[in-house]
């Protein structure tokens, strides 16, 4: 039980990604507040697999993008349980397109919810972490913020962000034992992914060395270890789960 | 509990310096070591202590242990 008497919350926990993230945090001990804005059902049965493996946790409504009220779900949380330890920011959206061809509002969208939505939820969260002198920030990014990918200009840049918000970050509140780090994942099985046709899963799997795509759980491993006591000496870091598509 | 002897209290507490170190003249940066992020984390520790809101360009004015005592009974609205 590596997390045990630890309290977690997880942006967009309540599927994908996420999800398999709340479990692992879960089945370690940790109490995990599920972030969900939308699919409060999926958040229901993200709650539910966590009960059937022996852990806790409890929902949580809130836009990421929204400047206040990650503020206000995070001072409740702290009230409740008195600490907040770990912060996974893994809501993220994509509205992908030609650049040349994009909406405003794609842009705006996606910069808001994926960049602007790691900064709410990091300046709401990093006060409790420092009076405790200790914390965990593990921040989405994705492989496409190192490799860039056609039609996904707003989504590599609001992930691109993400890693210079997650190294000044982790120079700012490494003096109070914060470890601030970034996980980049590959082409992770999830409804994101799922709209990829076979011709378009069959050029991409060309590309990946591992011969496969990866699974919400080859992410909630590596999160797990971060959130973890045997990661203190780690921050700043930029850790790629993308069976070598990237290297 | 006065509000001079809570602001030491909290700067004893944030700064970890002792009380004789927290002379009225004394400045957080200069004299008593404090860094960015002390500032920032001794900056929220009196905003909730005191139920008060300290913008940016007044914190620029707080050098002294005594300029946080003048801006906070400011701020309570007694006199200094």
């Amino acid at each position: 039980m590596k997390l045990k008497g630890k309290v977690a919350l997880v942006t967009g926990g309540s599927r994908g990604i996420g999800r398999a993230v709340c479990l692992r945090l879960a089945s370690e001990g940790a109490f995990v507040f599920v972030n969900y804005i939308r699919n409060e059902a999926a958040a229901r049965e993200t709650l539910a697999l966590i009960d059937k493996a022996g852990g806790e946790g409890k929902a949580v409504c809130f836009d990421v993008a929204d400047y206040k009220a990650p503020t206000e779900a995070l001072a409740a949380i702290v009230k409740e349980k008195g600490r907040m330890d770990i912060l996974v920011n893994n809501a993220g959206v994509s509205r992908d397109g030609l650049l040349v061809r994009m909406k405003e509002q794609d842009w705006d969208r996606v910069i808001d919810t994926n960049l602007k939505g790691v900064f709410n939820c990091c300046r709401a969260a990093a006060y409790t972490m420092m009076k405790q002198r200790w914390g965990r920030i593990i921040n989405m990014t994705s492989v496409v913020a190192l490799s860039g990918n056609a039609g996904q200009a707003n989504y590599s840049a609001s992930k691109a962000g993400i890693i210079g918000l997650t190294k000044s970050l982790a120079r700012e509140l490494a003096s109070r034992s914060i470890c601030v780090n970034a996980v980049a994942p590959g082409l992770i099985i999830t409804d994101m992914t799922s709209a990829m046709t076979e011709e378009q899963r069959e050029n991409v799997l060309e590309e990946i060395p591992l011969s496969r795509l990866g699974t919400p759980d080859d992410v909630a491993g590596v999160v797990l270890f971060l959130a973890s006591d045997e990661a203190g000496y780690i921050t700043g870091q930029v850790i790629g789960v993308n069976g070598g598509l990237y290297m | 509990m006065s509000i001079e002897e809570k602001v030491i209290e909290i700067i004893v507490e944030q700064l970890d310096v002792t009380r004789e170190e927290c002379v009225p003249e004394a400045a957080f940066i200069e004299d008593l070591g404090a860094d960015s992020l002390d500032l920032v984390e001794l900056i929220m520790a009196m905003e909730e202590n005191f139920g008060i809101e300290i913008s940016d360009e007044e914190l620029q004015k707080i050098r002294t242990i005594q300029d946080a005592i003048t801006y906070i009974k400011k701020k309570k609205g007694l006199a200094s």
